[in-house]
């Protein structure tokens, strides 16, 4: 498993994919981070997260995309299936490689966030900070990090899922846009009004559904700086779902 | 070292692989040799692990591959039929990524040096794997499979696409790993495994034609029947001559003259020696014959060669039903024939192919 996650990392970065992935989005999070709070004049992060959200249904399949669509293509996995290791730490390898690059990228666009905090320190100067707080809050800064990074541990699980799927690097990338989308937007129904006011979807039953599936209505707590367990769960279930799903596939073409 | 009990694969309906049952001791070189398509692949993807058997099972040193997967996959090293390369990766990275891989506990340095020196790939060894040509890719491939010391290699076709000094070096190098691992080498060459094997086993639509010792087959295959003939004479006349004489069943005028000498293809019946005759009929008539020269033999005269030979010494060979002896030929000549006529002129290539390495 060691094996392979080290492998995957260098590929990362012998490949450009490694560099135009990091490059993307700390490119994009930094004119989100601007726009959002520097240009609004707001300490609240809560919209730069959202839209950052969305850039990510976009960025994990570029780091998906590859893991085992390539593999198949070149014929490298009957090597990987021929050598002393188990189809599933062959999965956790290439899975946790991808996720490594994601929490790195995360991690590092943190500094994002450091001319919020010299604002806030420059504005607070003289005020009685006991009162009132002045700069951004770093408890929800730390959920909402926390969460995106438990939505994104899922959402790279559904792209490694869908390589496994396809031989082809391209059509991987974009189905896993597809679904990914479909994910995050499924509850952006329950959103939607008549003119009256009333919700479009009538069904409580359904706008509960829609809500329960959608990756996205969980992160309201995090993002409150409030520790939400069933979250966590929630996340976790789902990356284990789909990872047990790939290690599925591999056993299943073995037998085909 | 290795033992296939009852090996059957189905996909879907079809079915790749037909009981099999056949061992390899250690030590031994056996070549797998069959027809594109005969299930050499595949049979060697389920002595690997990479496909798994409909029914049937597989033992290497004592360990059942399906119980214990990972214990037998350690046993062996694979070089399938497309190498598994890492294009992006130099040779440097790509070892040492095999050797993490395989869980391998020698002294990497050394381990990996040694095998660099015996596949000869040390000019390489910084090198993309992207810009190696196909000898050196096949290579690399190798020293893949060696790395950990395997008690067991596999080869799946490893001269395909290979040009002749290449092939006449890989094979050495797999005569040489004979010494210290039990090799199984799959081929659809025949020349291949008469030059490097101990023992041949012969596989055809899924079950096995013929499991003997090199030898046997050799003598079998030295018995050739088909001969170029160049002859000095009037080109119908000799033609009509030709077949029209006892031993010969086809004879047939090649569009190839030499002064006055025309070629013919000559083919005789089974156990016929007819040279000697052939000569001295040709005497008399006054027409010389200034050439002689086998042809190699197609998979499909050896499979029928085989064959006859071990009902003449009923043993080990494996045939389905006990069946008349001009029924059984009639049979197979025909199940054989059509899968392998693209076959028989590949051996042929092959056969000028190796004329032309042994003159090196």
């Amino acid at each position: 498993m060691f094996a392979i996650y080290r492998k995957e990392m260098r590929s990362y970065f012998i490949n450009p994919i490694g560099y135009v992935y990091l490059g993307v989005f700390l490119v994009f999070s930094a004119l989100l981070c601007c726009y959002t709070t520097l240009i609004a004049a707001t300490y609240d992060t809560s919209t730069y997260f959202t839209y950052l959200i969305f850039t990510f249904v976009i960025l994990i399949p570029i780091l998906t995309m590859r893991l085992f669509a390539e593999e198949r293509k070149l014929r490298t996995e009957q090597l990987l299936l021929t050598a002393p290791v188990t189809i599933t730490g062959m999965v956790l390898g290439k899975y946790f490689a991808a996720l490594t690059m994601y929490v790195g990228g995360i991690l590092i666009s943190c500094i994002n966030f450091i001319p919020l905090y010299i604002i806030g320190a420059a504005e607070s100067m003289g005020e009685d900070t006991a009162l009132t707080h002045i700069g951004p809050v770093t408890g929800e800064i730390v959920g909402s990090v926390l969460a995106l990074i438990l939505l994104g541990a899922a959402l790279i699980a559904v792209g490694t899922l869908i390589s496994a799927l396809t031989e082809n690097q391209l059509s991987a990338a974009v189905i896993t846009i597809g679904v990914i989308a479909a994910m995050v937007l499924l509850n952006v129904f329950n959103l939607l009004t008549d003119s009256d006011g009333q919700p479009i979807i009538a069904s409580y039953a359904v706008r509960f559904v829609l809500d329960w599936v959608s990756v996205i209505s969980r992160f309201s707590a995090f993002s409150q700086g409030i520790f939400d367990f069933s979250a966590l769960l929630y996340y976790v279930s789902l990356a284990f779902i789909f990872l047990f799903l790939t290690v599925r596939v591999y056993e299943k073409r073995r037998w085909g | 070292m290795i033992k296939i009990e009852h090996l059957v694969k189905n996909y879907g309906s079809n079915c790749a692989v037909d009981d099999i049952s056949f061992e390899v001791g250690e030590g031994e070189i056996v070549g797998f040799l069959g027809p594109n398509g005969a299930g050499k692949s595949t049979t060697m993807n389920i002595l690997t692990g990479y496909l798994s058997s409909t029914s049937g099972k597989v033992t290497i040193d004592g360990i059942d591959i399906l119980t214990d997967p990972i214990g037998a996959k350690r046993l062996i090293g694979y070089l399938p039929e497309q190498p598994p390369l890492y294009l992006d990766m130099t040779v440097e990275e790509y070892l040492n990524f095999n050797y993490e891989l395989k869980g391998c506990r020698l002294d990497r340095a050394r381990h990996l040096g040694e095998i660099c020196d015996t596949v000869k790939i040390r000019d390489v060894y910084r090198k993309v794997i992207r810009t190696l040509s196909k000898g050196y890719r096949q290579r690399v491939g190798i020293a893949q499979a060696l790395i950990g010391n395997p008690k067991v290699i596999i080869f799946d076709e490893p001269t395909v696409g290979l040009d002749p000094k290449q092939i006449i070096e890989i094979r050495n190098l797999i005569r040489g790993l004979g010494k210290a691992h039990t090799v199984i080498l799959s081929t659809h060459i025949l020349q291949e495994v008469q030059a490097v094997c101990d023992r041949i086993v012969i596989i055809n639509k899924g079950k096995i034609v013929a499991n003997e010792k090199t030898e046997n087959i050799s003598s079998a295959v030295d018995r050739s029947r088909r001969f170029n003939a160049k002859i000095c004479g009037p080109q119908k006349e000799v033609l009509a001559m030709l077949r029209g004489m006892p031993g010969i069943s086809y004879a047939e005028a090649l569009a190839e003259r030499d002064g006055e000498a025309y070629t013919y293809m000559v083919e005789s019946e089974y156990g016929v020696d007819i040279r000697k005759k052939l000569f001295f009929d040709l005497a008399a008539r006054g027409w010389a014959l200034i050439g002689l020269e086998a042809l190699g033999m197609s998979l499909e005269d050896i499979f029928i060669t085989v064959v006859d030979q071990s009902e003449e010494r009923p043993s080990k060979a494996a045939r389905p039903v006990r069946r008349s002896r001009g029924q059984e030929k009639n049979t197979l000549e025909r199940e054989v024939g059509a899968t392998l006529l693209e076959d028989a002129k590949k051996q042929r290539a092959e056969a000028a192919l190796h004329q032309t390495e042994d003159d090196e």
